[in-house]
């Protein structure tokens, strides 16, 4: 027999102790949804066995996400280690309020998502996968918000990439696949962007674990080329962003599939890529940033103009929608661009805003079209007199969108333009003010020529007429209006959180804590 | 070994992007499969490349007698050969389907999505 050496002293690899119960949380949303995912994947064909978990499944989602978040707050950051193994070599999820929020919001979205599914997605689609594609979505989403390794973000931002290829296909119309070659292609070049930035920051570090990298980052030599990987970051999470001028696939392909699918993208996607660039640029990379930052503005002007110029000439409203996601996008990267806890504060609650009220446009663009028969302006009419509720929820959320009171797109927008202007950059907040302009000049159209004007030519209908509102779309609308309403109204809470979670992203000290709670790794 | 690789790797990346600004959706595609090798070999080589033993532990021992080859970039290609792999071949089905529903792999003539010429909306009513 072979004679041992003395046993190695596994505490310093390895966690000890066994995690709390309530850490937990940090791994259980994405866990779950990967479960239900796989499950719904076993009863592909057993479609009516989808509605009965289709709707628990987003709600336990949604608890699971409201409980870290009660957590996170409570706690301060929180990390879980897989495999027992210690970071920076294992693979840690870290979750601190921003991607709490984040994971939340997601959540709910996908809640209201599912259940306008019941019924916008019918028996055959819903054989092809529907469910399964929207829990695993979900499971990439999260993973992205809650994951504290920079490898496994990419990885996160795969699955959800392939997750989303299935649900723009889902049907194989000729314009879906026109619009999924588009997205497909291009979002593959932005991931592979964003692995190469990834592999020379391995490079340069020799570690993926974000607080680790912040920590190296900070007192990082000046003969690193740092720039250029920030700048290959900003590249590739902006083209998921769909920021000027790599934002043409966005129109090109969200108006393409079923308007449950539509609605999810709008609210989900690109807003990781915000995520991401908040997580990454702000977090990880704040020197370089803010060397960025002219560029990064001028990129936030662009992408603003362009997204509501656009959408100005638009005569489909799903197209139009897509123009203003574009939009908004170029607010929520002139809050990163202007920095300091306010700009990337009125970042996230702009980009939290919009996942609920983009989403909400377009299952209200939906309903629009259901009743009235089509998705054009020169089409639509006369659906103020025929569904006054679907008006009024409509007009909500045009005032929403916008940036009016007293609804959630508000406070953002205060936050920014006060931020843009407090620093003495005129010309960032007269392009807010500007974009914002343009945006209700847009929309109100929208409710100008398919809700307000008479149809020419049509016998005047009744309310309570013509084809009904499906309550399946109807009622998730009404929530997600009345969340914009209330957050609007009550905007305290909101933002004492995205203060906190702002201040503790551009002094990631909690966060390292969390990590590494026995001091620096070696 | 590095400068060689480096080399390497911006020729990949030249022809790679070379093929992606391509009309043609085929040349596209084979853009996208050497980017994807172009980024393999780059993570590899950023690991350094070093003619040191594998990452094995002899036995009867808890750590290793000399320094040992990086393991951590062979793993991440492996998972970033299998991702890019399966989009791959998502794409080149997604191609093929786009040619055989569009008769054609011009992406210039691809305006099923987005149709041309179309009426801006009222202006009045």
């Amino acid at each position: 027999m072979a004679t041992f050496s003395a046993p190695a002293d596994l505490s310093a690899a390895l966690v000890m102790t066994p995690t709390p119960l309530v850490d937990w949380l940090v791994i259980l949303p994405v866990a779950w949804c990967i479960l239900t995912g796989a499950v719904l994947m076993m009863l592909r064909h057993r479609v009516r066995a989808h509605a009965v978990l289709a709707v628990p499944a987003p709600v336990l989602l949604v608890a699971l996400n409201a409980a870290l978040l009660a957590h996170v707050a409570v706690s301060g950051p929180v990390t879980m280690v897989v495999g027992r193994w210690l970071p920076p070599f294992g693979i840690a999820f870290t979750v601190d309020l921003t991607g709490a929020l984040f994971a939340l919001t997601a959540g709910i979205v996908a809640l209201a998502g599912s259940v306008a599914a019941l019924d916008d997605i019918d028996d055959s689609r819903r054989r092809y996968g529907f469910y399964p594609f929207l829990m695993l979505l979900m499971a990439g989403v999260n993973g992205a918000f809650l994951t504290g390794d920079i490898f496994n973000l990419y990885v996160w931002f795969e699955v959800l990439l392939i997750s989303s290829f299935g649900l723009l296909v889902l049907g194989s119309e000729r314009g879906q696949i026109d619009g999924a070659v588009k997205y497909g292609f291009l979002n593959l070049i932005a991931t592979t962007l964003f692995l190469i930035a990834t592999g020379l920051l391995y490079g340069v570090f020799g570690t993926l674990n974000m607080a680790d990298i912040a920590l190296k980052a900070e007192a990082a030599p000046d003969r690193i080329p740092l720039m250029t990987l920030t700048a290959l970051f900003a590249l590739a999470f902006g083209m998921k962003a769909a920021a000027f001028p790599v934002n043409f696939w966005l129109p090109a392909s969200y108006h393409t599939p079923r308007i449950v699918v539509s609605a999810l993208f709008a609210g989900l996607l690109t807003k990781v890529g915000i995520y991401a660039l908040i997580r990454v640029g702000v977090m990880l990379l704040p020197m370089s940033l803010d060397r960025l930052s002219p560029m990064l503005s001028l990129v936030a002007v662009l992408t603003m103009l362009t997204g509501a110029f656009g959408a100005l000439a638009q005569t489909d409203i799903r197209r139009l929608l897509g123009f203003l996601v574009v939009s908004g996008i170029g607010a929520m990267l002139a809050g990163i661009a202007l920095g300091g806890p306010d700009g990337i504060g009125g970042a996230i609650f702009y980009a939290l805003h919009s996942i609920v009220v983009m989403t909400a446009l377009y299952l209200a663009a939906g309903l629009a079209a259901r009743c009235g028969g089509s998705f054009s302006l020169a089409a639509l009419g006369g659906l103020y007199r025929s569904h006054p509720g679907l008006s009024a929820l409509s007009l909500m959320l045009v005032f929403s969108v916008s940036g009016l009171p007293p609804f959630s797109g508000f406070w953002p927008k205060v936050m920014l333009v006060k931020t843009a202007i407090d620093g003495g950059v005129w010309w960032l907040a007269a392009s807010l003010l500007l974009a914002g302009f343009l945006t209700l000049i847009a929309t109100a159209r929208i409710f100008l020529l398919a809700y307000w004007r008479p149809l020419p030519g049509v016998a005047a209908v009744a309310a309570g007429e013509g084809p009904g509102c499906p309550v399946a779309v109807f009622w998730p609308l009404v929530a997600l209006t009345a969340l914009s309403l209330c957050v609007g109204l009550f905007p305290e809470p909101m933002l004492g959180l995205i203060r906190t979670a702002a201040a503790s992203l551009i002094d990631p000290a909690a966060y390292i804590r969390s990590v590494f709670p026995q001091g620096l790794a070696p | 070994m590095e400068p060689i690789f480096a080399v390497l790797v911006g020729l990949f990346f030249a022809a790679a992007v070379y093929l992606l600004l391509s009309k043609f959706i085929i040349r596209v595609l084979l853009g996208v499969a050497i980017l994807g090798n172009a980024v393999n070999l780059a993570i590899f080589a950023s690991g350094r490349i070093l003619r040191d033993v594998p990452p094995v532990i002899g036995a009867g021992l808890d750590v290793s007698a000399g320094p040992t080859a990086n393991p951590l970039p062979q793993a991440l290609i492996l998972t970033a050969i299998v991702i890019s792999f399966s989009f791959f071949s998502f794409l080149l089905v997604l191609s093929w389907r786009a040619y055989r529903v569009m008769g054609t792999d011009n992406t210039d003539e691809m305006r099923v999505a987005e149709p041309e010429g179309e009426a801006p909306p009222p202006l009045r009513y």
